[in-house]
């Protein structure tokens, strides 16, 4: 997310080229996914991680804040959608929006707390969060299960009043699923390049000097981590009606761990686009690479380290060094690549 | 009445007394030097008056209201602006960009999360006027890490001058800078001179004394002497310390 002088027009648009060119591609994979050798469920766990993802950056690379215990949210987002369905009214507007408020809620809390720390100290705050709200999850039994889950999560069917769509088979699902994934992914763009979105990098780069600019440092640290924490929780909603059921282990500290890897090899610190690169790396690799091989994560695990150690900016970051240096042949083409929509306009 | 006034100010860290007990009364339009060793305590006055560190005795006054221990985003909200002795820009914006963060309407707008913030033609034009005025015109796309080091210390002040302030406050402005810089910024400050109540601690003396309506020099914890630049020649303690030299 450099605020590079050629991304001056994209950064005033509420949908850009790049946008476009994603969802059209993504509303082609139920046509051909299968034919892979894959499934549209993947897509649908994509999706979802993507946003959520999205959501975790916020924090991460807009805001330069190490949150580690980020699943909380996510998987806060998951029950609350659950309870709400099973014990409150079973309407998926309703329920999604009560995924989205009690998480946001939570954020809330533990941005109360920790917001005036930084560095390793906020990064210690938030993982004591994580496993306070994890084991929450896990003891309290009678209310969510255990670890055993919350099951018997049903989609509910999209009901616009006049007409309404079943969302129990896969594709369908993974239609709806893309639509939200759209409109957030509208949101968090215009978010992050908003004044606000500013504000907030420029705390990034240096809170003294926001503050001596007259900036409540505090306010939006706490605010930018609450609202990070509703589309998590919104996205752990969807993850809740994708599996049907929703489960303590995305909250382990383990699986917060996910979240920041994805975000890290796909470029989260330099890109928008990184997080959702990382996401789709990440579960493909799962897919692909763990049916040869129960040890994926190993690989996975080498891939992390050697983008740490080599391309710190992550895969969005390398294709946009790489882009850079091939721009000048690209402008003698004049030619405006799917390479450059993707990455170039997506900074 | 003072625009600023600081009274009786005494800060400690742990048991060192940096200041023991500073006293200061700048008028409206008001350009006023601050001069004093290296350790005397200059930044931490400036660290005081802009609320980074609470003093533990010792009053602030802003126009006449106590603004006391406020955070640093308070004082802001004020009125004192202020530059940094070691430069801390948001390094990767634009320098347009760094000064739009600096403009009052920008501020107000801050939690505005549903516009775009390059949008706005109206702040780009703000910020465009205000580097123009440090001669940064020609420069608001290039990332300020990216700046020559004078550039930087220009653009330190333009974001001042963009939050259109009650009281500025410069800490070694010309620090750095070259003598055609150091000219530039006389230059400016000197066209500044009587709109702006402007505190500045400087060691380039001949700067201070050719600029300065009044001079405070700070040792010891305290302010040791006080006057015009004409006065402060004459002083005694001022021809014998080193900082007589410059003058
Ligand atoms: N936060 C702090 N904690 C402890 N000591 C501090 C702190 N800030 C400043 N000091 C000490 O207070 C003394 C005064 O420092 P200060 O930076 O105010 O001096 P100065 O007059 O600005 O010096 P210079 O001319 O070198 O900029 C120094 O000895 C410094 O080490
Ligand atoms: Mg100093």
């Amino acid at each position: 997310m450099i605020v590079g002088s050629n991304s001056s027009s994209d950064a005033a648009r509420l949908v850009t080229p790049t946008m476009l060119v994603l969802w059209l591609v993504l509303a082609t994979v139920p046509l051909w996914i299968t034919r892979i050798g894959l499934y549209p469920y993947l897509g649908i766990e994509i999706l979802i991680w993507s946003l959520y993802a999205l959501a975790f950056n916020l924090v991460l690379g807009r805001a330069g804040l190490p949150s580690f215990g980020h699943g909380a949210y996510f998987g806060i987002g998951a029950y609350s959608f659950g309870l709400c369905q099973l014990d409150i009214v079973a309407n998926l507007w309703i329920c999604l929006a009560a995924a989205a408020v009690v998480a946001g809620l939570a954020g809330v809390l533990v941005a109360m707390f920790i917001s005036h720390r930084r560095g390793i100290y906020y990064a210690f705050m938030t993982i004591a969060f994580g496993q306070i709200f994890w084991t929450l999850a896990i003891k309290s039994h009678r209310i969510t299960g255990g670890e055993d889950g919350l099951l018997k999560i049903k989609r509910l069917p999209a009901d616009f009043g006049l007409v309404s769509f079943d969302l129990t088979d896969n594709v369908a699902f993974y239609y709806f699923v893309l639509a939200v994934f759209a409109v957030g992914v509208a949101a968090l763009w215009r978010l992050v390049h908003s004044p606000y979105g500013r504000v907030v990098a420029a705390i990034r780069q240096s809170e003294v000097r926001a503050a001596h600019l007259g900036y409540n440092v505090w306010l939006y640290k706490a605010s930018v981590f609450a609202l990070s924490a509703a589309v998590s929780g919104f996205a752990g909603g969807l993850f809740a009606m994708a599996q049907l059921a929703a489960f303590p282990d995305v909250m382990s500290l383990h699986q917060s761990g996910y979240v920041v890897m994805m975000t890290l090899v796909g470029g989260g610190l330099v890109s928008f686009w990184g997080p959702v690169i990382g996401v789709f790396l990440f579960l493909t690799a799962r897919d692909v690479i763990g049916a040869l091989t129960n040890a994926w994560m190993l690989y996975f695990g080498l891939l992390f380290i050697a983008i740490v150690l080599f391309r710190p900016e992550g895969i969005a970051g390398a294709l946009s060094a790489a882009m850079q240096r091939h721009s000048l042949n690209a402008l003698r083409r004049r030619g405006t690549s799917a390479m450059r929509l993707l990455v170039g306009g997506g900074r | 009445m003072s625009m600023l006034e600081a009274a009786g100010v005494h800060v400690r860290f742990g048991d060192r007394v940096v200041l023991e007990s500073v006293d200061l009364a700048v008028a409206e339009g008001e350009f006023h030097g601050v001069m004093g060793p290296n350790g005397a305590g200059k930044t931490t006055f400036f660290n005081v008056l802009t609320g980074r560190v609470k003093p533990s005795r010792g009053k602030i006054r802003l126009g006449g209201e106590d603004v006391t221990g406020l955070s640093p985003h308070r004082i802001a909200n004020k009125g004192i602006a202020r530059s940094f002795q070691i430069m801390t820009l948001f390094d990767e914006f634009s320098a347009r960009d760094n000064v739009m963060m600096g403009l009052p309407e920008f501020r107000a707008r801050g939690l505005d999360i549903a516009r775009a913030a390059a949008g706005d033609r109206r702040f780009a034009e703000q910020a465009s006027d205000a580097l123009a005025a440090v001669g940064l015109a020609d420069k608001g796309d290039v990332r300020a890490k990216d700046l020559s080091y004078g550039d930087r210390r220009a653009l330190e002040i333009a974001v001042a001058l963009a939050q259109a302030p009650r009281v500025l406050c410069l800490d070694e402005p010309t620090s750095g800078l070259g003598s055609d810089g150091v000219q530039r910024l006389a230059t400016l400050v000197a066209r500044l001179k009587g709109k702006l109540t402007i505190v500045a601690i400087e060691h380039d003396m001949e700067f201070l004394f050719s600029l300065a309506d009044r001079i405070s020099v700070i040792h010891w914890g305290q302010v040791v002497a006080r006057g015009t630049p004409h006065e402060l020649q004459q002083n005694e303690w001022v021809r014998r310390s080193n900082l007589g030299k410059f003058a």
